[in-house]
């Protein structure tokens, strides 16, 4: 009865408290400028299918997507075990579905090969990880928080998996006892291996192992649950609409920006006054290009949410191939760290709160900028279809357009082309001279 | 050399005229001297089928696409209204163009700003005329070369274009050998986003050199592409490396018209 009760108190508060973190998060990405993403839904829904639920993009690299794949599923399959383990918790019963009888007996064996299945490929990951140091896992923005971040959720996941099993075998033990509230369910084909290895300890010993990894694992669960907020971990759940919401148009197709578009039909339009006063929107002044993570939109502020610091974009990106500083991950990783620190100063001073910082210069350089070759390899490797070379285009926008800050090269090709149509200084009525030579 | 055909849309329109599709030249094409073999090449082909076309001569301008990559929004939208008065003004349907980053502004961000069209890079266009009958390939002269195809980044990832390219080398009765990073995965040649036109940021390498260097191990007798500025980087990089008696690089349009003898 206590115990259900404190079981109760404890979904309770780890529940409020995943929905606050959750709350401030979707503020956050509400922070972003408004882009439409409701259109082609049924396209959508084929793509979050495919590409979320069925992991296309990340057995492209077979070794690590097939390890990924039986974490995922694992995890998703785990879980119809947690709504048990959580109803056994309200309720005070044990193993609360056996009534079900053959079906569950199979239901616990195939959670077991999952569990130990999800052991060892956590495992590998921590050897890939820590021991091979893949270089995929390292780079500037791979600090000392992102290791250690990667390196808990694994080691967290190794901790639950196995004291499901060790728990297993516990409940196996008492079954053979037969002891009271302990209901045969069948065998346990992986922790029934090593249940003779617990042959020593006494029934209340086992009772009481039992319970503590009963309570070790449903504890584990909810901690982790609220640690997912201020990790990378997050994607398992924003990976779903992040895809959803994904850029259909093709790859190479950068959106016309439509504050632009105002200007240049009053240049084309002869009936325009050229001396009229500019009419300026009401509330905040236009901005060309992004200075800050407010002046992304919410998709791309999303993305970085949904980042999980894979490196597959920057291990593809030629310009990080080739040394330079550029790293589509740490753009992401960037955007994501200023949204947060935008965030917290949000809560503690205010909607207005300024610091006088911004994602350009305090996080993202120029020269990273400027490296980007626009190629898309980034985009393109991004499991949960993430779009960092947006980002890139649009801090260039904001260095060129308003602080007409480019290299003295680009500033040439401009006047070219502003002034006989080609980036390099030819006449425009020499274009076809081609034909007589 | 034979004369070459081709009628702008100003003549066109004089003579009441009307081409079947609009051959979009490109800065590169027009004022480069490698790409223009390139343009040359592929008029030879349009004019040994007999495809009506024309071009738009001194009254093409930039698309804008480098002005775009690189940031100046403002004149890429400049160019494109300009292009799209043009372009509407003569009512064009079709457009073909050998540089695939013309293609991608042409075909994906003129037509909300008012420009509608069908648009090809030659690649495909080359293959719907094989296609149609109208053209055909002798093999002869490339049988039994090593080809690799380099995917220029905004032909392949930025419009899907993968095929094309590749039916056209298979034409020619040569050995097509692909690179490690083909297709989809494709490397760059470091030219696009504006690296065309500037120095490189500080690095240990030129993406060029990374990108020709997976070529050379392939061994081949040609790399074959289909975008002038990859010509110029894989150009650069194959003489760099000391290659360029060993490794020809050719654009689609100059295999085709060599193989055909044009």
């Amino acid at each position: 009865m206590i115990s259900s009760i404190i079981f109760i108190a404890l979904v309770i508060a780890a529940s409020a408290l995943f929905a606050k973190n959750v709350k401030t998060i979707i503020r956050n990405i509400k922070l972003g400028k408004d882009i439409d993403r409701s259109d082609r839904k049924k396209e959508r829904y084929l793509l979050m299918a495919k590409v979320a639920l069925g992991q296309s993009k990340m057995v492209v690299r077979p070794v690590a997507g097939l390890l990924h794949i039986i974490v995922y599923a694992g995890f998703i399959i785990i879980n119809i075990e947690v709504l048990e383990i959580v109803l056994d918790g309200i309720f005070g019963t044990h193993r609360l579905f056996s009534f079900l009888g053959s079906f569950y007996y199979g239901l616990i064996a195939s959670f077991e090969v999952l569990a130990l299945l999800v052991l060892v490929s956590c495992l590998i990951f921590l050897i890939r990880r820590n021991v091979l140091r893949l270089k995929r896992f390292s780079g500037v923005e791979m600090t000392s928080w992102p290791r250690s971040d990667a390196n808990y959720i694994l080691i967290t996941e190794v901790l639950l998996m196995s004291a499901f099993l060790i728990m297993n075998a516990a409940d196996s033990s008492l079954q053979n006892l037969n002891s009271f509230h302990y209901t045969q369910v069948g065998s346990f084909p992986i922790s029934g291996l090593f249940v003779s290895s617990l042959s020593s300890i006494s029934e209340s010993g086992l009772i009481m192992l039992e319970r503590s990894l009963w309570w070790f694992h449903i504890v584990g669960i909810f901690a982790f649950l609220n640690y997912l907020p201020y990790s990378k971990h997050f994607h398992i759940l924003l990976a779903f609409p992040n895809v959803f919401y994904s850029k259909l148009e093709p790859k190479g197709q950068f959106e016309n920006m439509a504050a632009v578009k105002k200007e240049v039909a009053l240049m084309f339009d002869p009936a325009a006054d050229p001396y009229a006063a500019p009419v300026e929107p009401q509330g905040e002044p236009l901005r060309f290009g992004a200075k800050d993570v407010t002046d992304l939109t919410w998709k791309q502020l999303m993305d970085s949410y949904t980042c999980t610091e894979c490196g597959r974009c920057t291990s593809v990106c030629p310009a990080n191939i080739t040394g330079k500083l550029l790293s589509p991950r740490k753009i992401m990783m960037d955007t994501r760290d200023r949204l947060v620190e935008v965030g917290n100063g949000i809560d503690k001073n205010g909607k207005d709160f300024n610091d006088g910082k911004s994602l350009i210069r305090d996080y993202i350089t120029e020269e990273e900028i400027l490296a980007c070759t626009s190629c898309n390899a980034c985009t393109e490797a991004c499991p949960v279809n993430n779009d960092p070379l947006s980002v890139i285009i649009d801090l260039r926008r904001y260095l060129i357009m308003e602080e007409s800050k480019a290299p003295s090269e680009w500033t040439g090709i401009f006047t070219n082309i502003e002034n006989n149509g080609a980036p390099w200084q030819f006449a425009q009525a020499d274009r076809l001279k081609w034909k007589d030579e | 050399m034979s004369e070459l055909k081709v009628p702008t849309m100003a003549e066109m329109m004089a003579s009441e005229q009307n081409p079947d599709v609009l051959f979009w030249v490109g800065c590169a094409g027009s004022f480069d001297d490698r790409a223009k073999k390139i343009t040359r090449a592929l008029v030879k082909i349009l004019n040994n089928v007999g495809v009506n076309f024309a071009v738009l001569g001194s009254e093409e301008s930039c698309t804008g696409d480098p002005a775009k990559r690189a940031g100046n929004e403002f004149l890429f939208q400049m160019q494109a209204m300009g292009n799209i008065q043009v372009l509407n003004g003569y009512e064009i349907k079709k457009i073909v163009t050998t540089c695939p980053h013309c293609f991608n502004t042409l075909k994906n961000e003129y037509p909300e700003l008012g420009g509608n069209y069908e648009v090809l890079h030659h690649s495909e266009f080359l293959q719907n005329l094989i296609n149609e009958g109208k053209l055909t390939i002798q093999g002869g002269a490339f049988k039994g070369q090593k080809i690799t195809f380099h995917d220029p980044c905004y032909l392949g990832r930025a419009n899907d274009v993968y095929e094309a390219p590749r039916v056209l080398i298979e034409k020619l009765d040569a050995e097509l050998v692909e690179m490690k990073r083909c297709k989809t995965n494709g490397f760059c040649c470091g030219a696009g986003g504006g690296q065309m036109f500037k120095e490189a940021e500080k690095g240990n390498k030129e993406v060029n050199i990374e990108r020709t260097e997976e070529a050379i191990e392939l061994k081949p007798d040609i790399i074959a592409t289909g975008c002038p500025f990859c010509m110029t980087m894989m150009t650069d990089g194959v003489k760099l490396k000391d290659k360029e008696t060993e490794i020809k690089i050719f654009d689609l349009a100059e295999l085709i018209a060599k193989a055909n003898d044009l």
